[in-house]
């Protein structure tokens, strides 16, 4: 599997998109959604949410187990993505694209994120 | 603890399926080859292929191998007829359940035992200390067998295709010594699916060879490779026990609703077995006043309850989930718990269950959840 070159990761296996007019888009990573197995339920954070950097904003739950869901940045939330909420398994088909979380205005951005090739060591390791 | 874990004949195969392996009671076992609802739904409506080497198999012969079977288990082992198969238990003399088994009768005066891979050295000491003063001889033959199966509605043209063993006389919980693809099999009528098909007792060494002629056979109707999730989904919707969930030496058969394997009317060692006594007080309990009873809950949402997970009603806790999924037929989660027996009847009004915090609201059913259309 292959990580884009152009997101930017963090090491609880989330993407985060380059802003466009202020708004990145977030993901988890197609290891991460390897790992989960198939994901049946996605409670993903609400429009006019407030998402911290680090902090649990929602939740996937697969066949075998639920995790928490990061959010790798601080700010607003403008979009939640529906077609997941309809069909989880976006997330396993199409991690890094139509499988997206949600979208959030960036007020805050950690030090700490991870380019493609860092996650794919860290992922690896 | 680090011991490296046991590895099945079929480890390298499954790796070069690109399995994701996960440890199971000390085994490295497939969890998944792919979707694991694929694989679900592959058994449900065609046919999956399963590595269970992990399971434990243990053969009892001799002269007196059946008075040690009778007096040993909780089942009537007497009545198994030769080539025929009895889900039964081994208890504690408590009455505390050790382990669900399967019983296959292999001859005369041959049985084979399968334990649970978690409990198979439980099951190997007590049969052995319960042997004493029987002409009996425990022998451990987890080693001995390499155990495939097949399953799903598509399992018996599959088989069919590669041996010469008559399927059609086979019943359900039946076993017969055949060849399959060649070479010997103990081919049994059994599975943990809910759905017909077949469990292969064979040599490690043959192992690969039949796990190949299976996937060639099985090709042109959709049987794939199927991990241990699916199964743990299968046998759930089937509403069947898995050890250490539904089933622990906390609990009689009779708490789980389990007491019909229990077989007070032997003949055998003049009726005599092991946990005897509590069992006849299990039973009473049973019937007069259960504390908890075994139910099945549907989600009205779509979070999953998870083993240990608490039931509430009114704010009071009423019991506990000891397994529960997604499941992939019904299209929603699914749990089996114990509930207080005041609330445990199908239809209870406001049960819940606690997930992190919420109470997500949940219909109390009767289990199975799933039955398959015979």
């Amino acid at each position: 599997m292959s990580n884009p070159q152009q997101l930017r990761y963090t090491k609880e296996h989330e993407w985060l998109s380059d802003a466009v007019d202020g708004v990145s888009t977030v993901g988890i990573t197609e290891f991460a959604a390897n790992a989960l197995g198939d994901v049946v339920y996605a409670q993903l954070p609400a429009v006019g949410d407030t998402v911290t950097a680090g902090e649990t904003c929602g939740e996937l739950e697969s066949t075998k187990s639920v995790s928490d869901l990061y959010s790798p940045v601080t700010g607003e939330v403008v979009a939640a993505n529906e077609d997941v909420v309809n069909d989880p398994s976006l997330v396993n088909t199409a991690p890094f694209e139509g499988g997206w979380l949600f979208k959030v205005r960036v007020t805050g951005e950690p030090e700490e994120l991870l380019t493609a090739d860092e996650y794919t060591a860290f992922s690896a390791g | 603890m680090s011991t490296a874990p046991r590895l099945t004949a079929l480890d390298a195969l499954h790796r070069s399926l690109g399995a994701t392996m996960t440890d199971f009671a000390g085994w490295d076992m497939p969890l998944r080859y792919g979707s694991e609802r694929d694989e679900h739904n592959a058994v449900r409506t065609r046919a999956g292929l399963f590595d269970l080497s992990h399971m434990g198999e243990i053969t009892v012969t001799g002269p007196q191998a059946v008075e040690l079977l009778d007096h040993a288990l909780v089942g009537n082992i007497s009545t198994v007829g030769n080539g025929r198969a009895r889900y039964t238990m081994i208890c504690q003399e408590d009455g505390g359940i050790l382990d669900d088994l399967i019983v296959y009768r292999l001859g005369e005066t041959e049985y084979m035992v399968v334990a649970n891979a978690s409990n198979a050295q439980i099951v190997l000491d007590a049969l052995v200390a319960r042997a004493e003063g029987f002409d009996a001889e425990v022998r451990d033959d987890r080693d001995a067998y390499a155990l495939l199966a097949v399953q799903g509605p598509e399992s018996p043209g599959i088989l069919k295709s590669i041996t010469d063993a008559d399927l059609d006389g086979l019943k359900y919980y039946a076993g017969l010594p055949g060849t399959v693809a060649g070479v010997p099999a103990l081919i049994a009528r059994t599975g943990y699916t809910g759905e017909d098909g077949f469990e292969l007792f064979l040599k490690p060494e043959h192992a690969e060879g039949v796990w190949k002629a299976l996937t060639e056979a099985g090709e042109g109707v959709g049987l794939i490779p199927c991990g241990l999730s699916c199964r743990d989904t299968l046998r759930l919707e089937a509403g069947m026990p898995l050890y250490g969930h539904e089933l622990t030496t906390a609990l009689t058969p009779f708490d789980a609703g389990l007491g019909r394997v229990v077989k007070f009317e032997k003949t055998t060692n003049e009726g005599r077995f092991v946990g005897r006594e509590a069992l006849e007080k299990a039973a009473e309990r049973a019937e007069t006043a259960p504390p908890r009873k075994l139910v099945g809950l549907v989600a009205e949402g779509r979070r999953v309850p998870r083993a240990g997970f608490q039931v509430v009603k009114d704010g009071e806790v009423i019991g506990e989930v000891t397994s529960g999924a997604p499941s992939p037929t019904l299209g929603k989660p699914i749990a089996m718990a114990y509930v207080d027996a005041a609330h445990a009847a199908p239809g209870t009004e406001g049960v819940g269950v606690d997930i992190r915090g919420t109470h997500e609201p949940y219909e109390v059913v009767a289990l199975p959840f799933y039955k398959r259309q015979k």
